[in-house]
């Protein structure tokens, strides 16, 4: 089944979805559990935020952000900005995942992650993410992730809210 | 801000410190991380299934941050017994392989110090549940060391 625009053409789940964005994650417990929301999506791209939790803290002495969540965010992003290129659903899984952690998070705020789709083949999708306070300048990590596309043969849903899912 | 709290005094790292100090990091916590020393040092970190560490609930599968972190945490809680706890190390990078989706039930990892430098380490990490010999994930990943005592400056 292709998801379609008014014209008929095929129209990427990150165009279609417009204010229902937030059914993206509302089916994933974890995302929903530690506060993430989503905050942008494109036709290949999606933004992700996590304010500051005190129970998301790495080192309670400088409470700053532990490396764990800021990955779990950072999947998570890169995984709807694959849902969101996608024009036909489909289950997703990550094959791997690269972070590079640039400095630490600030203690306090929120934090972005702007995630996209850099390149698409008909079983893969490359994806590079960028987790920051608001500059994109100071970026807290960079990161590069693969995801195998049609994985986790599970029965179709055509509620686009129930397919906004994150492969383990 | 929450308010400033020690982390508890790491040295010997036993299996009492160990726990303290998994206990002493709110993350670690959220996600039900613990983890024992074996008697040749090496430790065996265990995430306590619970529900809210679900990524895709139709599978159900455990959430893939949840294991990346899980990987990450062990990798330093290894590098802090190695070094008899003197600080947290620092992650410089990571590099997550997922190789099965996580069942709904206890995962366990184990890390090896492929190399232990003075200020940089490189730590491979496996993840598993049911059966060591089937991995759910990998990990390999740098990590800043603090200070080794003999460079540090004396207070």
């Amino acid at each position: 089944m292709f998801l379609a625009g008014d014209d008929g053409k095929p129209r990427p789940i990150g165009e279609l979805i417009g204010n229902n964005r937030q059914a993206l994650l509302a089916a994933i417990p974890f995302a929903m559990a530690t506060g993430m929301s989503v905050s942008d999506v494109g036709p290949a791209r999606a933004s992700l935020a996590l304010p500051w939790r005190e129970d998301l803290v790495g080192d309670p002495r400088s409470g700053v952000l532990h490396g764990g969540i800021i990955t779990a965010l950072i999947d998570n992003a890169c995984g709807t900005a694959v849902i969101c290129s996608l024009t036909e659903m489909a289950g997703i899984a990550t094959l791997d995942l690269r972070i590079d952690y640039l400095r630490p998070a600030t203690p306090g705020e929120t934090v972005v992650v702007n995630a996209e789709v850099y390149r698409s083949t008909r079983s893969i999708a490359f994806v590079r993410a960028l987790a920051h306070h608001g500059d994109r300048d100071k970026a807290i990590a960079h990161a590069v992730a693969t995801f195998m596309l049609g994985a986790n043969k599970a029965p179709i849903n055509r509620n686009i809210a129930s397919e906004a899912e994150q492969s383990a | 801000m929450p308010d400033p709290a020690p982390l508890p005094p790491l040295t010997p790292l036993n299996n009492d410190a160990l726990t303290r100090l998994m206990q002493a990091i709110p993350f670690a916590r959220l996600l039900g991380i613990g983890a024992i020393t074996g008697d040749d040092g090496k430790i065996v970190a265990r995430m306590a299934y619970a529900d809210h560490l679900i990524g895709n609930p139709r599978l159900p599968a455990l959430h893939g941050g949840t294991i990346g972190a899980f990987l990450e945490m062990t990798a330093i809680a290894q590098l802090l017994a190695d070094m008899k706890g003197l600080s947290l190390p620092k992650t410089i990078d990571i590099t997550i392989d997922y190789l099965r989706s996580g069942r709904p039930r206890d995962t366990f990892a184990h890390a090896i110090v492929a190399k232990h430098g003075r200020r940089v380490a490189n730590v491979r990490v496996e993840a598993w549940q049911d059966d060591p010999t089937r991995p759910i994930a990998t990990a390999h990943g740098h990590f800043m060391l603090p200070e080794a005592p003999d460079t540090a400056t004396e207070a």
